[in-house]
């Protein structure tokens, strides 16, 4: 049963290649290492950032100071913005499972240019150890917001410069895994893997990958002319000089409304794979899935204005930009419909991951719906730039990915780490998180909807009651938290070993040994005319 | 281990591959310009004065001198990659030395044209320029230095990838059947080269 190169022992966390130890991790062109240094880096940023986060809710655990002032709390919400929005959400899927699994997937033996993937991790690190000088050297650390808004982005006197070229580089780094899995998708499929049979989460790879490329270039050339008006003040993003700072959200915004389908896509497919795995059941709509994934991957660029109703737009573009907001919701509906119904009269095997999917299913909801009432003129100017926003992005944000990138996580572990998690400390894990999460998030709807603004580190006494119970989710949450990554540490090293293919899925990944073996297949597979991703009988 | 050896690098060369790569890296540099581009425009429509004001400054002749100057190293790079094509790999070093040598060209071209600019007190946050012009004619020369300065950083990172050419080329890496290197410097010279032939009338001759 085995495979032979899991018999002589190697698999490829144990291999040893050219370097020794540390090195011949930092240096492994192997696509499975990349992915796990990728896990590692993530997860740390992700720690970083939820202890800040944790600060900001102590500090609005009452009105006034807390335990910080009105500048640090900008400085907290600027960097864990930017930390969690660039580091982890932006790289997390693709660049974690992404890799991890793609070429598994598709049956081939790595990705398209290893070195180059190499070189993404290498500039991922990059970034975030320049954004993470300028906390540490000069004047304070950048408080404008993760955003960068022109004019205060070049008017600050905080260290913005390195938080800005960092954020350039991490864009880079997004770029370059992008463009590898496109020519791997394009290139590198096995026999017989046509189109029509690729599992979901490569076309959302693939559709992904396609955003990545179209749109980071732009909000990089933003970022460097707000770099250059820093340093030179060539003015065009400076009114003083005849520049236009709507102009830069312009900008900004062509590129980070695109983002969150670069965040959100890739979890819908990872959940595309573990809802039809519990169900054991083919999925609803193989090809709607598809042509929503592409339709959101293009209808995404025409709807950057609804980020900016109130800053000064005409009368005519207002209307445009809110049709398409909510004409891109639909494909997002769409995949809602099609993972409830593939549930139908399913034979559901309720696990881990499952549950994690189908709390991913509902916050996506709510933070999908939360946006509507954002993307409809009226109600925006009422609750824009309030708690509301906060509610509304942590829950498709927050919630989309990270609960999608939960459920990854229990998901492939088995075959990631070769051995199963305690399932009972993963379910009481979930379900603090989740109680944790909803404590946090849902407050801000409605604290929102009665004015509580965003980015302040004070609020009004009737605000209180709302924001006790929110800090008071984010330590449950913290907790949840806790438990998951310790039961998954431990169980990484101590847990049992773990089946090939523990879920009884059917895309390739699981006919391989877990851990996979280096070179992941020792015949390169073939798919037949009756084989597919999700033919359950 | 003794396996480890054929375990570290699965060979993923393909002509194919690196084709797709290097057109989908191009594409991003598109944008990368392409957005630069919409912000010319836009504020090319709000002052059409003094951006017309402001192109009498540029020196049309040394604008031309590069635009031909750039012009002639497509085609010595182009010709190239036809050398290698046909197994003269000696003729292909010597093509792309020579394209090197024309990029060198640009550049010291772009240093006095720059250093003229400067003697006349015109960069970005100058005293000149704060005091006596326009904003419109600001913003002029704001986009002139930052689209030909990341142009110029272009320039300087097609000839980086000419030396790896080069280096491939000697020591046997870049071949005739396997000539990826070569054909991916080549096109993103191209690249290179088409972007100035946007640039150059937008600063240099629209009236
Ligand atoms: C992947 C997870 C997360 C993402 C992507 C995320 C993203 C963001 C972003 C983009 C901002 C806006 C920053 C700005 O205004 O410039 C923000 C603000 C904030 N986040 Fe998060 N966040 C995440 C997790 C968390 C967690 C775990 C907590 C709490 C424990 C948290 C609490 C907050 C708070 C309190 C604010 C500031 C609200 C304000 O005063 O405006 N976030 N987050
Ligand atoms: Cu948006």
């Amino acid at each position: 049963m085995q495979t032979s190169s899991a018999v002589n022992g190697a698999n490829y966390l144990t291999y040893q290649g050219k370097y020794k130890g540390l090195l011949g991790w930092i240096f492994s062109t192997d696509h499975k290492r990349i992915g796990l240094l990728y896990m590692y880096s993530i997860a740390t940023m992700f720690a970083t950032g939820l202890l800040l986060g944790l600060a900001m809710k102590f500090e609005l655990l009452a009105p006034g100071k807390t335990i910080m002032e009105a500048q640090t709390y900008n400085a907290t919400f600027t960097v864990h913005g930017v930390i969690m929005i660039f580091m982890v959400v932006v790289p997390g899927l693709p660049a974690v499972f992404g890799n991890l699994m793609l070429p598994l997937m598709i049956g081939a033996k790595d990705v398209a240019f290893p070195k180059l993937n190499l070189l993404s991790w290498w500039l991922y690190v990059t970034g975030v150890f320049l954004v993470l000088a300028a906390l540490l050297f000069g004047p304070g650390a950048p408080d404008t917001g993760w955003t960068f808004y022109a004019p205060y982005s070049f008017k600050t006197g905080t260290n913005l410069l390195p938080a800005v070229f960092g954020a350039f580089v991490l864009g880079f780094s997004s770029i370059l895994t992008g463009l590898n899995f496109l020519v791997t998708i394009h290139r590198l499929r096995c026999p017989g893997l046509k189109w029509t049979k690729l599992p979901l989460f490569v076309w959302t790879l693939y559709g992904t990958a396609w955003i990545q490329l179209l749109a980071t270039p732009v909000v990089g050339i933003t970022l460097v002319l707000v770099a250059l008006e820093r340093v030179f003040g060539v003015g065009i993003f400076d009114p003083a000089l005849g520049g236009d700072p709507i102009l830069y959200q312009h900008l900004f915004w062509i590129y980070s409304h695109p983002a969150v389908y670069i965040m959100i896509l890739p979890a819908m497919g990872a959940i595309s794979e573990i809802i039809p795995t519990f169900a054991q059941k083919h999925i609803f709509g193989y090809k709607a899935i598809i042509a929503s994934t592409m339709a959101i991957a293009f209808v995404g660029y025409l709807v950057w204005g609804h980020h900016m109703f109130t800053a000064g737009m005409s009368g005519t573009a207002q209307y445009y930009f809110s049709l398409l907001t909510f004409i891109v919701a639909i494909p997002s509906a769409i995949k809602v419909f099609n993972w409830i119904s593939t549930l139908y009269k399913g034979a559901i095997n309720v696990q881990t991951p499952f549950y994690w999917a189908i709390s991913f299913i509902f916050v996506f909801m709510v933070g999908g719906l939360s946006g509507l009432v954002l993307g409809a003129l009226a109600t925006d100017v009422h609750v824009h730039d309030t708690a509301f926003v906060v509610g509304h992005f942590h829950y498709i944000v927050f919630g989309g990915t990270g609960f999608a990138f939960f459920a990854a996580m229990h998901y492939w572990f088995p075959k990631i780490f070769g051995r199963m998690y305690d399932k009972s400390w993963a379910n009481i894990g979930w379900l603090v998180f989740t109680i944790g999460f909803l404590a946090l998030y849902t407050p801000m709807f409605y604290l929102g909807i009665m004015g509580m603004p965003r980015r302040y580190y004070d609020y009004l006494e009737e605000f209180h009651g709302g924001n006790i119970l929110s800090t008071f989710g984010s330590w449950v949450l913290a907790t949840g938290f806790v438990i998951i990554v310790v039961n998954l540490i431990r169980s990484a090293r101590k847990g049992e070993p773990a089946e090939k293919n523990p879920w009884h899925s059917k895309t390739l990944e699981w006919t391989v040994s877990s851990p996979p073996p280096v070179l992941n297949f020792d015949e390169e597979p073939v798919i037949g005319e009756n084989d597919g991703p999700y033919n359950y009988k | 281990m003794e396996h480890a050896h054929h375990v570290e690098h699965p060979d993923m060369y393909d002509e194919e591959s690196s084709k797709i790569g290097m057109w989908l890296f191009i594409f991003t540099e598109l944008l990368l310009f392409g957005a630069l581009f919409v912000v010319y425009a836009v504020y090319r429509y709000m002052n059409p004065d003094a951006f017309h004001l402001a192109a009498e400054e540029l020196n049309r002749m040394i604008g031309a001198i590069n635009t031909i100057i750039l012009l002639i190293s497509s085609m010595t790079i182009a010709m190239s990659t036809t050398a290698l094509r046909k197994g003269h790999r000696k003729l292909a070093i010597a093509l792309v030395s020579i394209t090197f040598l024309i990029g060198l060209a640009f550049l010291v071209n772009k240093y006095f044209e720059w250093g003229v600019k400067f003697s006349h007190g015109i960069w970005p946050g100058s005293e000149h320029m704060l005091n006596e012009m326009s904003q419109g004619e600001i913003l002029f020369f704001g986009l002139y230095f930052v689209m030909t300065g990341l142009h110029a950083l272009h320039i300087i990172i097609g000839m980086a990838i000419m030396v790896f050419a080069i280096r491939g080329l000697i020591n046997g890496k870049v071949q005739i059947d396997r000539p990826s290197l070569l054909d991916n410097c080549g096109l993103y010279w191209h690249l290179v080269d088409l972007i100035w032939i946007f640039l150059f009338p937008l600063f240099y001759l629209i009236h």
